[in-house]
């Protein structure tokens, strides 16, 4: 006869008062399977833990945000922000759907081109691009958005020595309601210091101003912030007409979506409260459509949105260490992944489901990581069925930044899985081992012990 | 271990305390592991009948047995 499924013993004090939905259990139903495919299938034959990247679910968003500014706006094109998740299979899901790329260093670019992006298809965004960089650029006629003034005169000199014009866009920082405004990068708007670098670019006769661009903010909640940067740009775009009758070939409003994570100390949930790319787009091209702009050249609409493309198509699923009871009698859960891999845990209070049957019985536990640092948190307080050692979690929401910006610290990184759109797995990028970091060290004769 | 003789438990795994008003709830397995525990049943004999119904191993149930009747005893419910 089959076992039945152990669940840890548990107590816990009722407690009288009126009703609130933080009492509320958020877990319902385990997350066993992804695209069909079992989780504890797949952490037996590729480790625990496992990044698992869902195909189908990235063309299944993508399609959504295509259709939600294309039946707005005639001219779309969507250029996926590398640094959000660059994981070559990654990349080239949405190359294949048609995007372009967007990348903001040479490492990045490299990236692009090596996964056979056309050069006139990256847009090279970022403070930092060497003369090095630029003449590449240059060279295979990418998009160069300019940052700072020291940017545009070494592009000015670079131009010079080629033959061809480089194609050029600078990219515009502004008020937009969003605190902190985000006036580091780029030229700034409101003080004239874009339209003087608009002014210079045109001057100098030797960049060709291709289009321009902006990038509000991050996680930005509230679509209408969209309207004044579309707005903004439009001015800017219908001056430049007037002044040297030049027309763009493109706006490029950024990135910056909300995904549906709920970000830490929000009330309410962030599948609740986030705009849909819906939103988004009816403030955007709204702002462009009323402009000024000539209607019988409309600039083709650039979006980098990176985050609300990639977060849902990503799983993180991990194993319990232990459990144990802190000082204050309060419960906590150790699991086998910690911030190294989920550097998102740090801004949001991300969705945990037991990959495994439960009872309706929950209990209040705090989330520790295993590394052996105070920082490992990934959930302070959350309420989840009682889990024993060995049981399996599943994070949810996890594709954007967490490929990207882990960190190999303590210990190494896991295999990353993707399930394609007909349930193969594939291993698209393998768990690191010692030789892979140690490789590059070297030990002076002098410190040598064997 | 003896259980507090004034508290009162009800098979679905409600646990009320007259001397002090609180009243707990508990998952089907602490209820189980209640019940023994009102028969007399050693914890040996408790534990052989959790591992021969339920897929668990020896030391996760031992440490899962330990824990819940130290919070049993820290909230007075046994002895």
């Amino acid at each position: 006869m089959k076992k039945l499924n152990f669940e840890r013993p548990i107590i816990k004090k009722l407690n009288v008062g009126p009703s609130h939905k933080f009492g509320l259990k958020t877990e319902f139903e385990p997350l066993t399977h992804i695209d069909e495919i079992s989780v504890k299938d797949m952490l037996s034959e590729y480790g625990s833990p496992l990044f698992i990247i869902s195909e189908k679910s990235i063309r299944k968003t993508y399609a959504e945000a295509k259709r939600a500014f294309e039946t707005r706006y005639p001219k779309v094109q969507f250029a996926w922000s590398y640094k959000t998740n660059y994981l070559n299979a990654v990349c080239n899901v949405f190359h294949k759907e048609g995007s372009w790329a967007e990348v903001v260093s040479r490492f990045e670019y490299d990236k692009a081109v090596d996964n056979g992006v056309d050069g006139n298809k990256i847009i090279f965004n970022g403070p930092e691009k060497t003369e090095d960089d630029l003449n590449l650029a240059v060279e295979n006629g990418s998009l160069i958005h300019i940052d700072h003034f020291d940017e545009l005169y070494t592009l000015i000199e670079i131009a010079q020595k080629h033959k061809k014009k480089p194609k050029v866009a600078i990219r515009v920082n502004m008020d937009t309601g969003i605190y902190p405004m985000w006036d580091r990068f780029g030229f700034n708007y409101e003080n004239g210091e874009a339209w003087e670098a608009v002014n210079r670019i045109m001057m100098s006769n030797k960049l060709d101003l291709v289009g321009l661009h902006t990038h509000i903010g991050t996680f930005i909640m509230t679509a209408s912030a969209y309207a004044i940067a579309a707005s903004k740009l439009a001015d800017l775009a219908v001056n430049l007409r007037r002044k040297y009758n030049h027309n763009l070939n493109y706006i490029d409003i950024g990135g910056g979506f909300a995904s549906r994570n709920t970000l830490k100390g929000s009330y309410l949930l962030g599948i609740d409260t986030s705009p849909a790319f819906d939103d988004y787009a009816e403030a955007i091209t709204t702002s462009l459509i009323n402009s000024q702009l000539d209607p019988e050249n409309m600039p083709m609409l650039i979006l980098e949105t990176g985050r609300a493309l990639i977060d849902d198509a990503g799983s993180l699923a991990g194993t319990v260490i232990a459990n144990k009871k802190l000082s204050d009698g309060r419960h906590a859960t150790i699991v086998n992944f910690g911030v190294n891999l989920l550097f998102t845990a740090f801004w949001y209070e991300h969705k945990i489901t037991p990959a495994q049957e439960f009872s309706q019985h929950s209990e209040t536990t705090s989330l520790f990581g295993p590394l052996c640092m105070n920082i490992d948190q990934i959930r302070e307080s959350i309420y989840l069925p009682a889990l024993k050692k060995g049981d399996n979690v599943v994070v949810s929401r996890i594709g954007a930044y967490n490929m990207t910006q882990w960190m190999q610290f303590i210990t190494l990184r896991p295999n990353v899985v993707m399930i394609d759109t007909k349930q193969n797995v594939h291993v698209i990028r393998q768990n690191e081992t010692n030789k892979d970091i140690t490789g590059l060290e070297s030990v002076p004769e002098h410190l040598k012990l064997k | 271990m003896i259980i507090n003789k004034k508290i009162a438990v009800s098979e679905t795994g409600f646990i009320f305390n007259p001397a002090t008003g609180d009243s707990y709830s508990m998952n089907p397995i602490a209820t189980e592991i209640l019940e023994m525990l009102k028969k007399d049943m050693s914890e040996e004999e408790i534990k052989n009948f959790l591992l021969e119904k339920y897929d668990v191993n020896k030391s996760v149930l031992q440490k899962s047995y330990d824990e819940f009747i130290d919070t049993l005893i820290k909230l007075n419910i046994i002895e």
